[in-house]
């Protein structure tokens, strides 16, 4: 069970971080995991009132307020336009309309959550995050850090022309993912480069990058072949939902039809 | 705490501890429609609409809605009565538990999104869990509602509400 003695609407970030760095502090999202977990808060942090709420677009990036919702991200123009649906295919499956209005971007990467939809997705990109006292760092970094009393402020996308495809499985609608794959590719110093993420394995996604040049009338067999060599190097582990053994076979299958899908836009 | 909010369009003020939902502080000001189900953000019996946006009110802390405005099915009673007349014609409900947080979430389907398909109505509503029927009714329901609603706004005669 959750209980919380103080609610604070921080005014200023300062405000927020200065009240972050007590033990018992916790910065809320959208107050979707949090609730579910057993711990004595002695103040929670809300950070609605700070502008954190907008995605803006520049001519390099997209930045995404920490406090914007998955629904924001699934609806995001910008977002589609430069990546197609796959931002929004990996959100759309997460419970309902109600749940991702209120789900926040920063609690679902800032959590670095083993089922993460939004961190499987955005990992393949070519992601950063902004942390008010740790600078902007990758996401790649930040996803293997430790949990420490920072706050997430943005998550900025560098805008480039890569190819983006999300794919997952559930056993049920609405259920956590039993495995998650993102594939992205484009052309990265000169050299095509493959990143390949896969998260609820059931641990937090993982980034695999890989300098490979397929043709686009590669055969079927050449990117079965491909599909799981990127599949066998990530580590796999066994829960309700599925064996580790399962989550492999299910890794390379999904790999397989976003590498074929993005190989067939390029022919 | 105190807290203040809008309220199916009234100012209220209503006491809150930092961990009380919003699902606790509404019933206690009478709204009764808003029930709660699952209490793990799966169900959507608990819809209730903050700022024109439909959330699960049994994970909102109450404190944070402050200053903003909150419907329930209350505030939209004669929307909800006209749709939930074709919910009864099509033998959609039998406990009807789930119903006041499902026609919540369709009501506020139906103002974002204009002549929704059917795959886009059921992933609208994917949130909202009815164990009693198999969604079928439910979905025939809001068709026959949309048809109707169009009809009416084309001045062409339609089914009447409810009607099998």
């Amino acid at each position: 069970m959750l209980t919380i003695s103080n609610y604070v609407k921080a005014k200023t970030l300062e405000e927020a971080y200065e009240l972050n760095q007590a033990r018992s502090s916790r910065v809320m999202g959208g107050m979707m995991w949090m609730r579910l977990g057993n711990a004595r808060v002695k103040t929670v942090i809300d950070l609605s009132g700070l502008g954190l709420d907008q995605i803006e677009e520049s001519d390099n990036v997209i930045r995404i307020g920490a406090m914007c919702t998955l629904r924001q991200i699934e609806e995001c123009e910008a977002l589609r336009e430069m990546y197609g649906d796959g931002i929004a295919e990996s959100v759309r499956h997460i419970v309902g309309v109600q749940f991702r209005n209120q789900a926040t971007v920063g609690g679902s990467i800032y959590g670095r959550f083993g089922f993460s939809d939004v961190l499987t997705a955005f990992l393949a990109l070519d992601t950063f995050v902004e942390l008010y006292d740790g600078g902007t760092i990758r996401l790649s970094e930040f996803v293997n850090r430790k949990p420490d009393k920072d706050i997430l402020l943005s998550v900025i996308v560098r805008k480039s022309k890569r190819k983006f495809r999300y794919e997952s499985i559930r056993q049920t609608k609405t259920d956590f993912p039993v495995i998650a794959c993102s594939v992205v590719t484009g052309m990265v110093h000169g050299k095509e480069t493959w990143y390949f993420s896969v998260g609820a394995r059931p641990m937090k996604a993982a980034l695999l990058e890989k300098q490979w040049e397929i043709p686009a009338d590669a055969s079927e067999d050449m990117i079965a072949d491909y599909a799981r060599q990127a599949a066998s190097e990530f580590a796999y582990g066994t829960n309700m939902r599925g064996s580790a053994e399962y989550r492999r076979h299910l890794a390379e299958v999904l790999i397989r039809r976003e590498m074929a899908s993005i190989l067939a836009e390029g022919k | 705490m105190e807290i203040q909010f809008v309220l199916n369009q009234k100012q209220v003020t209503a006491e809150a501890a930092a961990d009380t939902v919003l699902l606790d502080v509404l019933r206690g000001l009478g709204c009764k429609s808003v029930k709660c189900g699952c209490e793990t953000t799966n169900c959507g019996l608990c819809t209730v609409w903050i700022d024109g946006k439909s959330r699960l009110s049994c994970s909102v802390l109450a404190a944070s809605v402050e200053g903003h405005e909150v419907t329930t099915l209350e505030g939209v009673e004669k929307e909800a009565t006209e749709f939930g007349a074709f919910l009864a014609g099509e033998g959609a409900e039998q406990c009807g538990f789930c119903s006041p947080g499902f026609i919540m979430n369709v009501l506020a389907m139906f103002r974002e999104l204009e002549d929704p398909g059917i795959d886009q109505i059921k992933e609208y509503l994917a949130g909202n869990l009815c164990r009693c029927t198999g969604y079928m009714g439910q979905l025939r329901a809001i068709q026959k509602y949309m048809q109707a609603k169009a009809e009416k706004n084309s001045g062409q005669p339609g089914e009447e509400a409810g009607a099998r």
